[in-house]
């Protein structure tokens, strides 16, 4: 009893203290579960590798060297295209359905409601739905069929673009909703006014509703760009392993290919594109922070 | 004659099941300050957005005219008036330059020429062009934005001005200072001012005429003078002002059941043993005295029952206090020509 007195009369006086009290579990947490590891992760990127998964002790940069095979430089290059690709469709397709649940008045809650919806089941489950859609004996191609459309079933998977359509449908919400929050500050009288002053809807656009949602498209933009990065089990489950991407490569040398070191220089290199997505973010915002926006 | 800047010709709108204009007609001449008054949900600020344009009358619900053309279905942008919206509506993401360039950009305003014009617009409403003009909105007071707002209104010289409550967010000492401002420059500039607002000192102090507006119709339209001497219903008498109401029969002017209205400052008591004065004299009993500073205000209860407020100057009540005490009998006295018979207000 005396002893908690005395800690709180102590501590009491030094918030600082007391801060880091009550961090100290999640930043306990976090250093034990992920810093720690990530830096194990490093450490073996530049070490030999064993069989096996095993590591050597040694220092190398074999492993960032091999990174610049043609074959790697390739997954790298698609890994970027497809998660740009994907990006800028979830764009294109989540800026109006963000516009027009931002004016839908009292149906915003029930609309923002069937956005988070996905999110009840898991990402892979979802993933699975897709196949369900597009294998060759698939709902449109048993539908196709049946009506006669089509003689024999679409090549519609393993490809490209089921890759892109599973990414492009798992990650849509994430580009939704930052946009919506940010197209839901924006006051309806700055149009009016915009209009007044002879603002044509399309200079309304770009004058007006595009800088003020540019916070929510940016956002946006790097929560669906940085998990596509990483993902795997799209291309994994839709590709067929003929559209590989960064995340199925480093999954694979951490279990088939058993070499931890390049599998772990391969996460380091992307992890490496993320930190270059942030710091496009951060910038941008501290603009349009500068802005007053 | 010359065509009205505006005119309303018998304008309804209908938002669903709710009437938001009924029958509203009017003309404004050139250079008018007209206002529209009324309290909130009356209907001022659908007539303001059918005359903007971001309304339109119902099908076959009259004509909207603008300099003798009818722009029922014209948008804003094709009307060539200006508006200042009620809380300024300054784009967040713009300096104060670029909010007030934003117009003349839009109508393709030779760069040069919109320098000068942005600085004369500043200058017109006392902000210095070199202090505000990269500032952002957010980084203005209120009385700031409000200027700012103006001067992106003014800098397209526009026959007409929409004013949308544009004083309601500054306190009194500012608002009184714009309300000169305002008043001043619908002098100087010649342009036609319709300002939307729930302040009846406000309406009076500025306006050429006013459109007092109650439940979606026009309640009375004339000027300062008219609406506060004259009012035509008992709406427009107790919004505008204070106003005594005394049935015919007890005024002894008329019929029982028709109401007179009577400001308080025309009612006046005096001693319970006065003469005979030319004026309708009738017993009464003092309830209470307020003072409000310039004025006294004496709440007298007649012998029917009929309440009534008396106001007079302040002559100083520490040097001559009235001799009103609560429950004293007095003699409420008061002209029939100050009587105003109101008319019964539409259903």
């Amino acid at each position: 009893m005396n002893l908690r007195l005395a800690w709180l009369r102590w501590s009491g006086r030094r918030p600082a203290v007391r801060a880091w009290a009550l961090m100290a579990p999640g930043a306990a947490w976090l250093l034990l579960f992920f810093l720690l590891p990530l830096l194990f992760m490093f450490g073996s990127s530049f070490m030999p590798s064993r069989l096996y998964g095993g590591v050597d002790i040694g220092f190398t940069v074999e492993h960032y060297k091999r990174f610049f095979d043609p074959l790697y430089l390739w997954i790298l290059w698609r890994t970027v295209l497809y998660s740009l690709a994907c990006t800028a469709l979830c764009l294109l397709a989540g800026f109006p359905v963000a516009y027009v649940i931002s004016r839908a008045g009292s149906w915003k809650n029930l609309l923002v409601f069937l956005v988070v919806l996905p999110f009840w089941t898991s990402f892979i489950v979802r993933t699975f739905a897709i196949m369900f859609l597009m294998r060759d004996t698939g709902v449109i191609n048993t539908v196709l069929l049946a009506i006669g459309l089509i003689d024999e079933p679409l090549a519609l998977m393993p490809s490209a673009m089921a890759v892109m359509v599973g990414l492009v449908s798992g990650f849509l919400p994430f580009m939704v909703l930052p946009i919506y929050s940010s197209l839901e500050k924006l006051d309806p009288s700055l149009l009016e006014a915009a209009e007044v002053l002879g603002a044509r809807p399309a200079e309304r656009f770009t004058k007006i509703i595009l800088p003020l949602s540019m916070p929510g498209i940016v956002a946006g933009s790097l929560l669906v760009f940085i998990p596509a990065l990483g993902s795997f089990v799209t291309a994994d489950l839709l590709g067929g392993g003929k559209s590989d991407m960064m995340g199925n490569l480093v999954q694979r040398q951490f279990t088939t290919a058993g070499n931890w070191p390049f599998g772990s220089a391969s996460s380091f290199v992307m992890m490496a594109m993320v930190l270059m997505a942030v710091f496009v973010y951060l910038q941008q915002r501290d603009r349009a922070q500068a802005m007053g926006a | 004659m010359s065509v009205p800047v505006v005119e309303f010709r018998n304008v309804n709108k209908t938002f669903g099941a709710h009437k938001a204009a009924r029958n509203i007609s009017f003309s404004i001449d050139n250079g008018e300050f007209f206002s529209i008054l009324g309290p909130s949900g009356c209907g001022k600020t659908t007539t303001l957005r059918l005359l903007a344009g971001f309304e339109e009358p119902d099908v076959d619900g009259g004509e909207v005219r603008i300099h003798g053309e009818v722009v029922n279905q014209r948008r804003p942008y094709e009307r060539k008036l200006a508006m200042v919206f009620q809380n300024y509506a300054l784009f967040p993401h713009l300096s104060v330059e670029k909010n007030v360039a934003f117009g003349l950009e839009r109508q393709k305003v030779p760069t040069g020429e919109i320098g000068d014009r942005v600085k004369a617009a500043l200058d017109m409403v006392r902000l210095d062009p070199t202090t505000f003009g990269s500032r952002a909105p957010a980084a203005l007071s209120g009385g700031q934005r409000q200027r700012v707002a103006l001067a992106r209104a003014l800098v397209l010289r526009p026959t007409l001005l929409l004013l949308d409550e544009p004083l309601g967010a500054l306190d009194l000492k500012l608002r009184k200072e714009m309300q000169f401002e305002l008043k001043s420059l619908n002098r100087r500039l010649g342009i036609t001012f319709v300002y939307v607002t729930h302040d009846q000192e406000e309406a009076l102090t500025m306006s050429d005429r006013i459109a007092v507006m109650d439940n979606a119709r026009v309640a009375q339209l004339g000027t300062p003078p008219e609406i506060y001497e004259q009012p035509r219903t008992a709406f427009v008498a107790r919004f505008i002002g204070e106003s005594n109401f005394l049935d015919g029969a007890t005024a002894g002017v008329g019929d029982k059941g028709v109401t007179y209205a009577l400001r308080p400052e025309r009612l006046d008591l005096l001693a319970p043993d006065s003469a005979a004065s030319g004026k309708t004299q009738l017993p009464a009993a003092v309830k209470a005295v307020v003072y409000r500073g310039e004025m006294l205000h004496v709440r007298v209860v007649l012998d029917d029952g009929t309440e009534l407020v008396a106001a007079s100057r302040n002559e100083g009540q520490l040097r001559s206090p009235v001799p009103w005490k609560e429950g004293a009998r007095c003699l409420a006295a008061f002209s029939t020509d100050d009587l105003r018979r109101l008319e019964a207000e539409p259903a």
